[in-house]
């Protein structure tokens, strides 16, 4: 099968304000239809990044192409992606039906088809009745539809999307979560997302590019980049994780042992090359981990903490290393099975340890 | 609905013209009401005041040499309006638009000639404008022209004098909601397939509307009733009200025709504001 051309493609780009590297050398291909996350702490880039689609900032070097085509110095207004900003940016002296058909009359789209179109998109976002409103007088996560709709009315090629929800409390956020993927598998439109909030990113994404200090750092769809962290960063940002240091004693294809504090032997997987001697990160996280009476890996259980649906035990494995432990409580006594400096096992499978080089 | 936009719009204009209007009502409430007082009055002898009441003084605007005298008061007043508005909105936008910390000194620039007295500052236009003035010998030592230009004691003299007086007033209320402008509203409408002049006309003009119509107000008012720069830079020939006023309680010792002058001056500004504002509030219903 021949390769499809990406809806939007990034190359090399690098984005410089002074001194500050915004953005440095990404490298991003996001297949059409695609609802693609960048996700990384605050100021790691990811608005920035968006921007340089839309048009708002452009490339101190490297290139930006939107369906194959070069998009250089083209400006906003003929770029054929839409933008829903943080802050909703609507018109205040604008009707909510008057928002919406904005990008539609500046598009010079016969009126007819313009009432049509407005009142079919705010159907889509379920607030039809507020046509005659004014922004101000919505509350946010109507807002926040509106601004969808204003973006989703034109029907771009891509959609972008800044924190769109970072504004609206958590339990409305969630709805809006499941709304929004659902809306964009309607629309079969490319979704790229900008997030900090790595369970937002997890749950509605096809793929996540997960930024920091301007690099990607990983790409991958939910799945890898939590199951396969490429790296500490990585593996520390999503999710919680379990870091043990020390050096490679001896590789075995695909796995190495590694000499923990220079006294204990775990073995782990490896996700890149490494060799004997080496100073490595092993990752494991807390649920990947089980506890047994006794077992080659052994440590003292030093704290307990009851937290309803799980179990954590805190275990110290050696002098300068700890390890946590999540167990789920399926039986009533299973929070009992093991008391506070009890000598215990861990187990887990090889490939839930993970060798981190960087 | 609408209505509450169009009533917080207001609020937003009042907001900024309260200061003068503080001004104007305490220290001009007292005698204004004196001057309406008077305005009913009649005029004896030697400008002394005779306590009748009559409408004589009212009566007298039937004359149309006054009528042209409020024409072209009226006339001038819009034309500086305009000629503050075509200055003082591209210059606003540009401060507004500076890096926060210099936008403090560069309004202080601007206000520093206001300083000065206005007196001296309208007779250095004379200067500028005379026949042997700056502009006609600079023009003639460059060769532009042969003849020096008749540029002084002429009604646009006056308004390039009106327009340099007031024009900062119309500058800060606009720097105002040029300032509280959200410049994300700005992206999203380049986002939404607006160019610069469709970004201009679609969003930034009606959002500082409220500046616009208080800027407005502001020059358009002093100007209507102006009497120092016509006086100077007309030279007698382009009378304003301000001028009749004047000499009716100068030189014609006739307090009570001043005051009905003065009274009708005021009634066609409160009336013309609250046109402006019903005008300028509708355009955005
Ligand atoms: N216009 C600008 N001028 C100077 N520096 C900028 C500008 N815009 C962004 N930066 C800098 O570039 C870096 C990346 O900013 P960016 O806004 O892309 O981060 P972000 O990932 O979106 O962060 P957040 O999650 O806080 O929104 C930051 O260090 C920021 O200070
Ligand atoms: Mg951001």
């Amino acid at each position: 099968m021949a390769e499809s051309i990406p809806a939007v493609e990034l190359e090399h780009v690098t984005k410089r304000f002074g001194n500050v590297v915004a953005v440095n050398d990404v490298t991003l291909r996001i297949a059409e239809g695609e609802f693609f996350s960048l996700l990384g702490p605050s100021g790691c880039g990811k608005t920035t990044t968006l921007r340089m689609i839309a048009g708002f900032e452009m490339p101190t070097a490297g290139v930006v192409r939107i369906r194959g085509q070069e998009m250089g110095e083209t400006p906003p207004f003929k770029r054929p992606v839409n933008t829903v900003f943080q802050s909703y940016a609507l018109f205040p002296h604008l009707t909510v039906a008057q928002n919406v058909a904005f990008g539609l009359e500046m598009q010079k789209v016969p009126r007819k088809e313009i009432k049509q179109r407005v009142a079919e998109a705010l159907e889509m976002v379920r607030l039809p009745q507020m046509a005659n409103r004014k922004p101000k007088q919505l509350s946010g996560g109507q807002r926040q539809r509106i601004a969808l709709a204003r973006a989703l009315v034109n029907r771009p090629q891509v959609l972008l999307l800044d924190e769109p929800l970072g504004a609206l409390d958590l339990k409305l956020r969630k709805a809006m979560q499941l709304e929004l993927k659902a809306l964009q598998s309607q629309v079969g439109i490319t979704f790229i997302y900008v997030t900090h909030d790595q369970e937002e990113a997890l749950t509605m994404s096809d793929r996540i590019a997960v930024m920091n200090e301007g690099r990607v750092y990983q790409v991958g769809t939910p799945r890898e980049i939590y199951e396969r962290p490429n790296s500490r960063f990585v593996a520390d940002f999503i999710g919680e994780t379990n870091f043990l240091t020390g050096r490679v004693e001896e590789v075995r294809g695909e796995q190495a042992v590694v000499l923990v504090d220079g006294t204990v032997r775990v073995v782990g997987t490896l996700t890149g090359p490494v060799s004997r001697g080496q100073e490595v990160t092993v990752a494991i996280r807390p649920e990947k981990l089980r506890l047994r009476p006794t077992g080659e890996v052994q440590g003292r259980v030093e704290e307990l903490i009851y937290i309803g649906t799980d179990t954590r035990y805190v275990i110290r494995l050696t002098e300068r290393s700890r390890l946590t432990v999540r167990t789920q409580n399926v039986g009533i006594g299973d929070s009992q099975r093991f008391r506070q400096g009890e000598r215990v096992g861990l187990e887990w499978n090889d490939e839930s340890a993970l060798v981190l080089v960087e | 609905m609408q209505r509450v936009s169009g009533h917080r719009q207001k609020m937003e204009v009042f907001t900024l013209i309260f200061p003068a209007l503080f001004w104007l009502t305490v220290f001009f409430a007292i005698p204004l009401l004196s001057i309406v007082v008077y305005s009913f009055l009649k005029k004896g002898l030697y400008g002394v005041l005779v306590w009748e009441f009559n409408l004589e003084n009212y009566a007298r605007f039937l004359d149309p040499l006054y009528f042209k005298v409020f024409g072209r008061s009226f006339a001038v007043a819009v034309l500086t309006t305009l000629g503050c508005l075509v200055i003082g909105y591209p210059l606003a936008a540009w401060l507004a638009t500076r890096p926060t910390r210099f936008q403090g000194i560069l309004l202080m620039l601007l206000m520093i000639p206001f300083w000065t007295n206005f007196l001296v500052r309208t007779y250095a236009w004379i200067v500028l404008l005379a026949r042997e003035g700056f502009i006609n010998t600079a023009l003639m030592s460059l060769g532009v022209i042969n003849e020096p230009l008749g540029m002084l004691y002429t009604q646009p003299a006056v308004i390039v004098g009106l327009v340099y007086g007031w024009v900062t007033d119309m500058v800060l209320p606009i720097y105002a909601t040029m300032v509280g402008l959200d410049r994300s509203l700005l992206e999203a409408a380049q986002d939404l397939y607006a160019n610069d002049l469709k970004t201009f006309t679609r969003v930034v003009l009606p959002l500082t509307m409220p500046g616009i119509v208080a800027g407005s107000i502001l020059v358009f008012i002093p100007s209507m009733g102006a009497y120092v720069t016509p006086d100077l830079l007309g030279g007698g020939k382009v009378d304003m009200i301000g001028n009749l006023v004047q000499r009716q309680f100068g030189s014609a010792q006739d307090w009570p025709f001043g005051s009905a002058i003065s009274c009708v001056l005021m009634a066609i500004m409160v009336i013309g504001t609250l046109i402006y504002f019903r005008i300028s509030g509708g355009r955005e219903r």
